[in-house]
């Protein structure tokens, strides 16, 4: 009797408490979740990797086609007996509309940013904030019909042309990723320490000195940041684009004539193709630079970010 | 010394300027948006149909499936995001683990969305046979929601103070029964403010749906809520063109004569339930802090 009672309380201090089981079962539910995370990344990676290399190893078209070649035809050849998947023009385009977005939107956000943290805080928070948050919440598609019906008749009455080409898709996109750039900068100016603009002040130097010669340097590396997380967006945002660069697969030889981006052909194209022909595979191909891009920028502000670390 | 003092005049005058020229700017997209949608907007207007060719047509059933995909989205993506947000901001250790799961989440949140719904087109449209359906695109918005939602989660979970958790510790709860019964309590507020936030975002989204939920938009029996019969509007299987796909839609191969009426007052629709969106969660947020700062 006694004995078995032993055993039973044995098995029982043995055996983990349901508390504890609890506990595993739980810590174990949030971990799956984490991790279904991490799965679909990497599915989307080797999904789209995938497809996309498809169009070289299957359909064996050369890199150099792929990335140097300016005719895009998917499924035609070219003149000299080639698979006409040049993708240059819409990889120009997709540069381009970036580095001009950037070009145009950095001294705006700057100024806002430095307006909202050294010249009126208060105004800054009580306005500007709101302002660049509503901003930021503002979709794409809505972006693109007043680029549609504002932009482009603006661009075509001014430059002249159909008014759809890259210039338009500047405007918008120098739209979109200002707020972007403002809140990221105003982040980085607001961690520079005060006692950097007191002993600037002190030593004579005037407010606009102290702004660009010491808070702005102190921020530089938050401000590359901001500009990097920019250019990401722009170079990612597909339909406010797609509205008003006209899509015409050409190299674009002035900023007024109809281009294309990797997005506008993307979105524009891969519901008229058929899944596995070499029009789909090179739609895809178009969608892995994407993705490779992408990936680029996260690379650039992880090593800008560790640059900017180093210095403090 | 002079020179200096004007030249620092004249650098703050131009950087007022700038910050002015943003406001105008908003003041203008937000001006031009209401002033050409908002007298396009009646109850009719709101519940009817759309209409291919001719005029009058109205923007009842993407407004229908843009509300419907967001909750079905939402409710798959809270779990998970929780779940996600959870692990890393109680259990996560500083790790190599750790910063590979981060910088993936990082990752996730800044691939283009327009990749994210060629992903789920393939993925399910294609894969798994769903087609192009409220499903396909309910999974593929959850994709598209979950870095941020996630990472709002965690926010406001390491906003809740330590002395919550080790209380909960020391009155003999497991870590997870703390997690559960006081932490993120604690934090609820929060994190409404932030799911409301990304509802927002998922909301105004196309790119990720044109492929995944379809560009069309099927008349609807609303006498019918069974959620198995094709018309119903609860069909998890019928495309769904929403409210967003519909701007871009129509504007870029509509032939509609009300073409320019509708798209502004659908994008007016579409800005204003973003701004409700946006100012309950401010208001939310508003409220935590008075509490907090009432109560501690």
């Amino acid at each position: 009797m006694n004995k078995m009672q032993n055993e039973k309380l044995a098995k029982q201090l043995m055996k983990k408490s349901k508390t504890a089981r609890y506990e595993r079962f739980g810590k174990a539910i949030s971990l799956l979740a984490l991790l279904l995370i991490m799965v679909i990344v990497i599915g989307i990676i080797i999904f789209v990797a995938s497809k996309g290399l498809s169009t070289f190893f299957k359909d064996h078209v050369k890199l150099s086609e792929f990335f140097g070649g300016t005719l895009w035809n998917p499924g035609t050849t070219t003149p000299d007996g080639k698979q006409s998947v040049g993708a240059l023009p819409m990889i120009v385009g997709s540069f381009l509309v970036t580095l001009l977005a950037a070009v145009v939107a950095t001294p705006f956000a700057i100024g806002t940013a430095v307006y909202m943290t050294e010249i009126s805080p208060k105004r800054g928070a009580k306005i500007l904030q709101p302002v660049t948050e509503l901003l930021v919440g503002i979709p794409s598609v809505v972006y693109g019909f007043i680029g549609l019906s504002v932009v482009v008749p603006f661009v075509r009455h001014v430059f002249g042309g159909s008014g759809f080409g890259i210039l338009s898709g500047t405007f918008v996109l120098f739209v979109m990723i200002l707020p972007t750039i403002v809140s990221m900068t105003v982040d980085s100016l607001k961690s520079v320490p005060g006692y950097y603009r007191q002993a600037s002040l002190a030593l004579g130097a005037t407010q606009w000195q102290t702004i660009f010669k010491v808070v702005l340097r102190a921020a530089t590396p938050g401000i590359l940041t901001a500009i990097v997380f920019g250019m990401a967006r722009a170079f990612g945002e597909a339909l406010a684009v797609q509205m008003v660069i006209g899509n015409a697969a050409l190299m674009p030889h002035n900023l007024v004539s109809p281009a294309s981006t990797l997005t506008s052909v993307l979105t524009a194209g891969m519901g008229n193709t058929v899944m596995g022909s070499l029009e789909n595979d090179a739609l895809w191909s178009l969608a892995l630079v994407l993705l490779a891009m992408s990936l680029f920028f996260n690379l650039l502000v992880h090593f800008i970010g560790r640059k900017g670390a180093f210095k403090k | 010394m002079k020179d200096t003092q004007l030249q620092s005049k004249i650098a703050i005058g131009i950087l007022k300027g700038i910050a002015f020229s943003v406001v105008l700017i908003l003041a203008f997209l937000i001006g031009y948006i209401f002033v050409t949608g908002l007298p396009n907007i009646s109850w009719g207007f709101l519940t009817r149909p759309a209409r291919a060719f001719q005029a009058g047509g109205g923007i009842g059933i993407q407004l229908f499936n843009s509300f419907y995909l967001l909750i079905l989205a939402m409710l798959i993506s809270i779990p998970i995001a929780l779940g996600a947000a959870v692990y890393l901001n109680e259990y996560a250790k500083d790790n190599l683990f750790t910063s590979i799961i981060r910088t993936s989440i990082e990752i996730l949140s800044s691939l283009p969305s327009v990749v994210v719904g060629l992903f789920g087109f393939l993925l399910f449209v294609i894969q798994f046979g769903y087609g192009f359906s409220i499903l396909s695109g309910a999974l593929t918005l959850t994709i598209f929601n979950l870095p941020l939602l996630t990472r709002n989660i965690e926010e406001s979970l390491s906003s809740v103070s330590d002395d919550q958790r080790q209380g909960g510790l020391g009155l003999g709860l497991s870590k997870f029964e703390t997690i559960v019964h006081i932490v993120i309590p604690a934090a609820l507020p929060g994190i409404i403010s932030g799911v409301i936030l990304c509802s927002g975002r998922v909301f105004g989204e196309a790119a990720a749906l044109i492929y995944t939920a379809g560009q069309s938009a099927p008349a609807l029996n609303f006498a019918d809520w069974n959620p198995f019969n094709i018309d119903s509007p609860l069909s998890p299987l019928r495309p769904a063109e929403t409210l967003a796909v519909h701007i871009w839609k129509i504007n870029s191969e509509g032939i509609m004569p009300d073409l320019s009426q509708v798209s502004s007052g659908s994008s007016a629709v579409l800005v204003l339930a973003i701004l409700i969106f946006n100012l309950s969660a401010r208001y939310i947020g508003k409220k935590i802090f008075e509490k907090m700062t009432s109560e501690i």
